[in-house]
């Protein structure tokens, strides 16, 4: 039985890897919890000085991370947006907001692929603020980072698989 | 409908916020929120409080939402009252796993509000 899933998912790499998943993925939340269309952005690099990240690990039959990423203005209009209440500064409430979105994330994502969401588990989220601090991750299986905005404020999700069994 | 008493189970304060804003939308103005952060707290909570209605993350710290189904039915703290998975686990077997721990509802993490009404309600009248 694992044998035969573990081919069946290494077979579908190419279907993990789709990049048009992540998009609908990020659609399908923003549309459902903040009411906003997203489009795919260019990654021009262009980065508020402070940020906030999100992490949700997945472990199992794929081993990797969903990461989301913004500057501070995005992250509080996010949570503005999720609990009606206005934000000065990234507090926990920000934090706790932007980690379920993360979380959110990585739950559509491994729902688009059969046989993965099953196979596959979420980590809670972590949360990292500051500036001008970069994620690495050698020689991942594959990666995916997109670029959206919505309504003027830009982010980046990004999917790291470094392992596929 | 009368007061209904609702024990919201989630890590993120703002999910539990947003869960509750669904439920006030589907109509249940006299409502009455109780909050946990895991499936511990919920435990505690329900040795001294009674409730009409337990909606629950799964993927939590200290216990999850699936155990804490286990928890309630075994300890017969509320045997009777319907609980509501809202997560953002999808898979099919992921539901089988609580509709077997106990579960009567199932609720995809992004949702909506309409989502929420359309299976709490229900519950709620059938009880």
């Amino acid at each position: 039985m694992e044998t035969s899933m573990a081919v069946s998912l290494r077979e579908s790499v190419d279907k993990i890897s789709d990049p048009g998943n992540l998009d609908a993925s990020v659609e399908e939340v923003f549309q459902l919890m903040l009411g906003v269309e997203c489009e795919r952005t260019q990654a021009s690099g262009e980065t508020e000085p402070e940020s906030v990240t999100a992490v949700v690990g997945f472990g199992g039959a794929l081993s990797g991370a969903c990461v989301f990423r913004s500057g501070n203005g995005a992250a509080m209009e996010i949570a503005k947006r999720m609990t009606g209440m206005e934000f000065h500064e990234v507090d926990d409430t920000v934090k706790d907001g932007i980690g379920e979105i993360c979380n959110m994330l990585a739950g559509a994502w491994k729902g688009k692929v059969p046989g993965l969401a099953a196979q596959c588990g979420l980590s809670v989220p972590a949360v990292i603020t500051g500036r001008d601090y970069r994620l690495h991750v050698q020689a991942p299986e594959f990666q995916l980072q997109h670029a959206y905005r919505f309504e003027g404020r830009r982010f980046d999700v990004t999917i790291v698989c470094d392992g596929l069994r | 409908m009368s007061e209904v008493r609702a024990l919201i189970v989630d890590d993120s304060s703002v999910m539990r916020k947003i869960v509750e804003r669904c439920l006030r939308q589907a109509g249940l103005d006299s409502l009455v929120v109780l909050e946990a952060g895991n499936g511990v707290e919920a435990l505690e909570l329900l040795r001294t409080k009674k409730v009409d209605l337990i909606l629950t993350d799964i993927n939590m710290p200290s216990m999850d939402g699936l155990e804490l189904v286990r928890q309630i039915r075994a300890q017969d703290l509320a045997r009777s009252v319907p609980v509501v998975m809202i997560t953002t686990e999808s898979s099919e077997e992921h539901v089988k796993q609580a509709i077997q721990a106990g579960a009567r509802g199932y609720i995809r993490k992004p949702f909506t509000a309409e989502q929420v009404k359309e299976r709490v309600l229900p519950l709620l009248h059938a009880a």
